[in-house]
């Protein structure tokens, strides 16, 4: 079983990284581009939880480590492999 | 008066500090590996700069984890005088000794040049002596100070900020602010003042063949207000 942990720059904080990534994809063609926030992506495996339990620990986790909330949001999804 | 220089894996401007703290300031240093748990005895503790942890996660964010930060909380709260230059001031905010963080720079572009510094507060024991402005180069990515409304009003009024990015006369102007930093900050401290967080280097600007030396008046204000017995433990 895998914790997946999306950080994303926190609404309303400055996201340059996504700016500059918006950008590049209107000039790409790709008008339709409104915001682009850039993130990551933190695939944690562990073993002997149940999914709810997995999904309690990753949010312990982001708010913990994986995340700096004065300046990211993140969220927990609980992938069964 | 006797200086502690962590070295965390990654610094890379531990020796640049402890030369000015020894040769410039005249004063004692010794280095502290960051798996040590004391701290040597030691009158002031220096975070200096590097990539610590090849700055994985985010900037200082594993460095909090280092035995010896347990060591250096203690000893700011019992009010020691503490600095964090660069990624020092990152490993300070991630460990919570000071608010706000440090977002990407908003030009995206690593900065490597001079800054000029407005002395925003010079009645804090690493000020006291400085000028109204001194020059540090920044050398960063990760530099652009961010905090929340209420924190920002909270630094302001309560004169927590120590540094401003400014031009040659001492404004600080939308120009000068090199990086984004909200109220052109380059500088704060904790409530009780012996915490300092700082992007700016001020050990490579503390003597003259490097510039015009106005760096060394960081260290030399904190020698001075230890000896006052304004600060220390």
């Amino acid at each position: 079983m895998r914790i997946r942990v999306h950080v994303t720059p926190r609404q309303g904080v400055l996201d340059p990284q996504g700016k500059a990534v918006a950008g590049g994809l209107r000039s790409l063609g790709f008008e339709e581009v409104g915001l682009v926030r850039v993130g990551r992506v933190i695939d944690v495996t562990v073993s002997g939880l149940t999914a709810e339990q997995a999904l309690e620990r990753g949010r312990a986790m982001g708010q913990q480590l994986l995340a700096n909330e004065v300046v990211e949001d993140f969220d927990v999804h609980v992938i069964e492999d | 008066m006797r200086f502690g220089i962590v070295t965390f894996p990654g610094s890379n401007c531990d020796h640049d500090a402890y030369h000015v703290v020894k040769h410039v300031t005249d004063q004692d240093a010794t280095f502290l590996w960051h798996k040590e748990t004391d701290l040597s005895g030691v009158d002031a503790v220096i975070l200096p700069g590097g990539f610590s942890y090849g700055d994985y996660l985010r900037c200082g964010a594993i460095a909090r984890f280092s035995p010896i930060l347990e060591e250096v909380k203690r000893f700011a709260d019992a009010g020691g005088p503490v600095i964090g230059i660069c990624n020092g001031f990152q490993v300070l905010t991630e460990a919570g000794l000071l608010p706000g963080a440090m977002l990407r720079n908003q030009g995206l572009t690593f900065i490597c040049e001079d800054a000029y510094l407005q002395v925003a507060n010079g009645h804090l024991p690493w000020t006291g002596l400085c000028p109204e402005t001194i020059v540090a180069p920044i050398a960063h990515h990760d530099g652009c100070y961010y905090a929340d409304d209420e924190t920002l009003a909270e630094l302001e009024g309560e004169g927590r900020v120590a540094f401003r990015y400014c031009d040659r006369s001492g404004e600080a102007t939308l120009e000068a602010n090199p990086n984004g930093s909200l109220n052109n900050i380059a500088g704060i401290v904790n409530a009780r003042g012996n915490v300092l967080g700082m992007m700016p280097h001020p050990e490579r600007n503390a003597e003259t063949e490097l510039g015009d030396a106005s760096g060394a008046w960081v260290f030399r204000s904190v020698v001075q207000a230890f000896l006052d017995g304004e600060v220390g433990r």
